[in-house]
């Protein structure tokens, strides 16, 4: 590989908590097919930066990830990861320094877990020890214990923990910029839970900038810091915080996509210390309580489970520091978009 | 930046792995060479209390019988390593290439030299080139050329997309997916096919005779044309045998060199 070739991977690979990436007016067009799959897609992500593809199925939000590592060659247009031209880079070479999940996971079943996660480390020909101790590491970030399944095959492991190797053998490298394609699609919804808010603890500490495909519209709102509400052949109907698009989206495709309970989405994003809490003694004392760490959308869970008017707000010593009734959440819809209501019917 | 909660549904699972070795070598496992032991005792203990006349005695003696073995055990052997060595990189080649046609013409050829009735494409060997153990070997490899090549293609045919994907979205080169994740993953059809193959070449090889290249064919035809019954039924017995025994081999080797894991 020609040298400047080899310093320009050296410095995206150097960039480990996220680099920037640029797509500009990129195109993919099969040949013998009369539209292109994704036509002139251009967008600018911040390092460590979150960014959903939110879209329908055929709609081009996997092929538009995809030619980020060139598992797909985009037709024109240019890619570039931390000012670097991605095309002109080895493909081999490149994806390495790109971590990439999918939602079948792709395990290498004649391998043990710490093989698998070891693959990429081999490949940069890194020593043993420092990949036994990589492996180690990650098994332990992903909530694997290293002693029982390091030497354990993918097909001794359940669904949820072969997606967190498939998550840890990813970031084995401790790559820029993740790529990952419906990496929770295939998992029961109380396992998809649990790895979504395990992902974005993780992520929280990494800060990888990380493009994430899903389908599933509620799935974007809970993980991403933007989203890209895409249609057809890639075009970008929205691009915003999930807060944004939930409050006033762009357009009929947009809301449509969005679904119904958009209140109750947007419920999701709010933690409770936002509303105007009651004073504490409005709450009933008994049992069932609020944290201050809680979503809104927690609180009114609790309110409806419980039939009471309005529960006590605790922090994290579990002293009481306010109530929270249906009123006071509803308040907080209001002030924030008063014109909610209407749009939303409508 | 731990998070202790994924391991509590973890699964007892007691290996497979771990008891692999026991697996492979269990009471089944030697079911078979039991089996050819005591057929070759009752045949041994037969022809003992027989008297032979003297063409019977010229054939039914330890050395030319080991002789007979060693050719043909020789031709099977040889042959099918033949194979193994065309067929399985031809196979790879013809996997990684998107010439339709070129597979076509491959495969139409391999299928022709195995449709062809064996004894048909030896002795048509024979006349065209010469007589003797090469053209016997030829044969052979002609004849049992198509399983191995078939097996190749489609044990790399069937590894799973998405495995392949992820290995080319890791950063492996188009060798070292083929070399790391395809061949090993592939290892078990492609013993499957080279089994057949050698099973194949085991009963092919009894037609050697037809053009001088011996092996215990000599025996079965010998006894055929003599009317000496004894020679025949060992010839014949002896063939079997020979065969139960290398599809035991290979069934063992099958299960010992699959990938662990899979």
């Amino acid at each position: 590989m020609p040298k400047q070739l080899n310093t320009a991977l050296l410095q995206i690979a150097g960039k480990t908590s996220g680099a920037l990436i640029e797509l500009d007016s990129v195109t993919k067009q099969y040949p013998n097919q009369p539209v292109a799959a994704v036509k002139n897609f251009s967008m600018t992500v911040q390092p460590g930066e979150l960014i959903m593809f939110v879209g329908p199925s055929g709609c081009g939000k996997t092929t538009t990830m995809k030619m980020i590592n060139r598992i797909i060659e985009p037709t024109s247009g240019s890619i570039s990861i931390d000012g670097r031209d991605v095309l002109s880079l080895d493909p081999s070479e490149l994806r390495r320094h790109i971590g990439y999940v999918i939602q079948q996971i792709g395990l290498f079943p004649h391998m043990t877990i710490a093989e698998n996660i070891g693959v990429v480390p081999k490949l940069l020909n890194w020593s043993k020890e420092k990949t036994s101790d990589r492996v180690h590491e990650l098994l332990t970030t992903v909530g694997l214990e290293p002693g029982d399944f390091a030497h354990r095959y993918p097909k001794q492991l359940s669904g949820g923990q072969q997606q967190r190797v498939g998550v840890a053998r990813a970031l084995a490298a401790d790559p820029p910029v993740m790529l990952m394609d419906e990496p929770f699609g295939a998992t029961d919804p109380i396992t998809r839970e649990k790895l979504q808010a395990e992902f974005l603890r993780l992520q929280a500490s990494i800060g990888k900038t990380i493009i994430f495909v899903t389908h599933d519209f509620d799935e974007a709102v809970r993980l991403g810091d933007r989203i890209a509400v895409l249609s057809n052949r890639s075009q970008i109907e929205q691009f915003d915080t999930p807060a944004n698009i939930l409050a006033s989206p762009a357009n009929e495709y947009v809301s449509s996509f969005i679904g119904l309970g958009t209140a109750i989405k947007r419920l999701v994003l709010i933690p409770v210390t936002t509303a105007q809490l009651g004073p504490a003694s409005a709450a009933v004392a008994r049992g069932t309580t609020v944290r201050t760490t809680d979503s809104l959308r927690d609180a009114l869970d609790s309110l409806v489970l419980t039939g009471l008017p309005a529960l006590a707000v605790v922090d994290e010593l579990n002293k009481a520091v306010g109530s929270i009734s249906v009123d006071q959440i509803s308040a907080v819809l209001g002030a924030e978009v008063p014109i909610l209501t209407p749009t939303a019917e409508a | 930046m731990v998070f202790p909660s994924a391991t509590t549904a973890t699964p007892v699972v007691r290996s497979r792995v771990a008891r692999r070795s026991d697996e492979i070598w269990s009471i089944k496992r030697f079911v078979t060479p039991a089996v050819v032991l005591l057929v070759l005792v009752a045949l041994f203990v037969a022809l003992s209390s027989m008297t032979l006349d003297s063409i019977e005695s010229r054939t039914l003696n330890t050395d030319y019988i080991i002789a007979r073995v060693r050719e043909h055990l020789g031709l099977t052997v040889v042959a099918s390593a033949l194979v193994a060595v065309l067929a399985i990189p031809t196979g790879i080649v013809l996997s990684r290439t998107r010439s339709r046609v070129l597979k076509a013409i491959v495969l139409g050829i391999a299928n022709v030299g195995q449709a062809t009735p064996a004894v048909g494409v030896i002795i048509l060997l024979a006349i065209l080139w010469q007589t003797g153990y090469l053209t016997a070997l030829v044969g052979l490899v002609i004849y049992s050329f198509l399983p191995v090549l078939r097996n190749t293609m489609i044990g790399l045919q069937q590894v799973d997309e998405n495995v392949r994907e992820s290995a080319f979205g890791m950063g492996m080169t188009q060798n070292q997916v083929l070399l790391r994740i395809e061949l090993p993953l592939a290892v078990p059809v492609i013993l499957a096919g080279l089994r057949t193959s050698l099973v194949f070449c085991v009963g092919v090889a009894t037609i050697a005779t037809f053009i001088n290249a011996g092996g215990l064919g000599d025996m079965i035809v010998n006894g055929l044309k003599l009317q000496r019954y004894p020679v025949l039924v060992t010839g014949a017995v002896l063939v079997a045998c020979i065969a139960l025994l290398i599809d035991w081999v290979a069934a063992t080797a099958e299960d010992v060199l699959r990938p662990r894991g899979t």
